[in-house]
């Protein structure tokens, strides 16, 4: 793609067509910017909403409701358009179930959810990472957490983790799919941690 | 968070599918059909790939975890008991990888393994050291990462490489008769034939022939610079951020083009697709263009070249035909 200057040549310039346009640049829109998110968005949620055994699936609902959307168009910027779509589904989740009422919303808004403040630096940040994840390590049941840490750290095969387990190699394998998805659940949703929100 | 009541929650039932799923990729074999199957998972339903993405990001993540760096398992006691207490020590070893980066941790075995793209596909190769490798579509890498070195040859194709570094064991790609030798490094190998381009985005990395006998001399590249290897001998260049940033798009699977010819960006979408565009008269060839289009946006950029330009699109068997 080289400067190829051209007499007489227009060039037609489109630099229109945003990443939405293609589905992996929608994935890594969504895993750049809204994921990161998980845990405040379960923090607002399990404010709003009392049953805590639901405050996952919400959470999950605002992903496919902004996954959906940025299919459609990328919304900018990413963290007000999160929390507005939580807080609309909220509302809903609130009148169908006709339980709380609706001033709990109103309540919400004032908790102040801070938008576009700069966050701490990345090394911070990188840490802070490092500290979850070896917090929701440390939460995950023995077996899981033997075969992820055997998986993820000393990177061995489903055999020699099967041997050193002395268990069968279907039995890893259904260890470490429960254990990556524990490890999601624990890593973004941390009771301990106050995520920053005061 | 483990359910056992029978019936999940539609919500939990996807994350939990997504954890088999990346428990089948991660221990393989993976073959193309898996990733199909996987593919017509993810597009059933924005609930599965919402959940994919998260659990995919944080098992990603959780390379972090190496910077615990255990002793070397060789000499642990078969089935141990992790060591957890390790919290406090965790901020020093995290300062130690961001200035030394990881000491290499490597899976056992040395035998060499193929990796491989078919047109249109990109991948991340993820080895036991923490180093990543993405290829681009219609790529060809054998690497063999063992505790007695880590070599990869690109056998064609392109491939962006992040290397944990680590003095004792350099990453060494080699292409086209020539060896890049990682010195803590991100770089971008692109081989056509007997072309190569090696560009240095971060850190620093040494260019040198492959064999010793042959002639030219060793290159040191600084961020920024691109290698040309030709028949020729070699070329450097320096590349802006912008430039460098355009041409690293694929990497989000985008083709962006600044006043590039119809001919180039043509060439460009052909390294893509099956369907290939076919462009022979030269007029319509030297035009220019600029735009930003998905990898696979062969039709957008032909309905382009008729909006635009007026040009008249065809489709001849595979191919889409663009004459005036």
């Amino acid at each position: 793609m080289g400067d190829t200057s051209d007499t007489g040549c227009e060039t037609a310039d489109l630099h229109l067509r945003d990443a939405g346009m293609s589905a992996s640049g929608v994935n890594e829109w969504f895993v750049r910017e809204i994921l990161p998110l998980e845990t405040a968005l379960m923090q607002f949620l399990r404010r709003g909403w009392r049953n805590s055994n639901d405050v996952e699936d919400l959470c999950h609902d605002v992903f496919v409701h902004i996954y959906e959307a940025a299919r459609r168009e990328i919304p900018h910027p990413a963290k007000p358009f999160a929390f507005a779509v939580a807080r609309n589904l909220l509302i809903d989740r609130i009148r169908r179930e006709n339980i709380v009422a609706i001033e709990a919303v109103a309540d919400m808004e004032t908790l102040g959810i801070t938008i576009d403040e700069p966050g701490p630096d990345r090394t911070a940040i990188a840490r802070q990472e490092l500290r979850r994840l070896q917090a929701a390590l440390n939460r995950l049941p023995d077996k899981w957490r033997e075969t992820v840490v055997m998986r993820k750290i000393d990177g061995l095969s489903r055999p020699q983790i099967a041997e050193r387990l002395g268990v069968a190699e279907p039995t890893v394998s259904q260890y470490l799919a429960q254990g990556m998805t524990a490890l999601a659940d624990f890593f973004s949703n941390d009771p301990t941690d106050t995520g920053g929100t005061p | 968070m483990s359910d056992s009541a029978p019936n999940l929650s539609p919500a939990k039932d996807a994350r939990a599918q997504a954890g088999q799923w990346l428990e089948r990729r991660e221990f393989g074999p993976w073959t193309d059909a898996d990733q199909a199957e996987l593919d017509a998972w993810l597009a059933a339903s924005p609930s599965n790939m919402v959940a994919f993405l998260r659990v995919e990001r944080v098992w990603n993540r959780a390379e972090r975890l190496r910077a615990l760096n255990r002793p070397m398992r060789e000499q642990s006691p078969a089935p141990q008991k992790t060591p957890l207490s390790v919290l406090p020590k965790l901020a020093a070893a995290f300062a130690f990888v961001a200035a030394f980066g990881i000491g290499a941790y490597l899976m056992s075995g040395n035998g060499e393994k193929s990796y491989e793209t078919p047109i249109g596909i990109r991948k991340t190769i993820t080895f036991a050291d923490g180093s990543k490798v993405e290829l681009n579509t219609d790529t060809v890498l054998r690497a063999r990462v063992s505790d007695s070195g880590r070599m990869a040859e690109l056998v064609k194709g392109e491939a962006f490489f992040q290397i944990q570094h680590d003095a004792a064991h350099p990453f060494v790609v080699t292409a086209a008769g020539y060896r890049v030798t990682d010195l803590g490094t991100k770089f971008l190998v692109r081989r056509d034939g007997k072309r190569l381009e090696v560009t240095l985005v971060e850190g620093s990395a040494r260019v040198d022939p492959a064999s010793p006998d042959a002639h030219g001399k060793s290159t040191v590249l600084s961020p920024g610079d691109m290698v040309l290897a030709t028949d020729e001998g070699l070329k450097v260049t320096k590349k802006t951020t912008p430039v460098l940033a355009n041409e690293m798009a694929w990497r989000r699977g985008l083709l962006i083009f600044n006043h590039a010819t119809l001919a180039e960006a043509a060439a460009e979408f052909n390294r893509y697709n099956s369907q290939k565009l076919v462009i022979a008269n030269p007029t319509v060839a030297r035009r220019t263009i600029g735009g930003t289009f998905p990898t696979s946006g062969v039709e957008e950029f032909a309905e382009v070249a008729k909006g635009i330009f007026g040009f008249h699109v065809k489709t001849q068997g595979n191919d889409i035909v663009i004459q005036p």
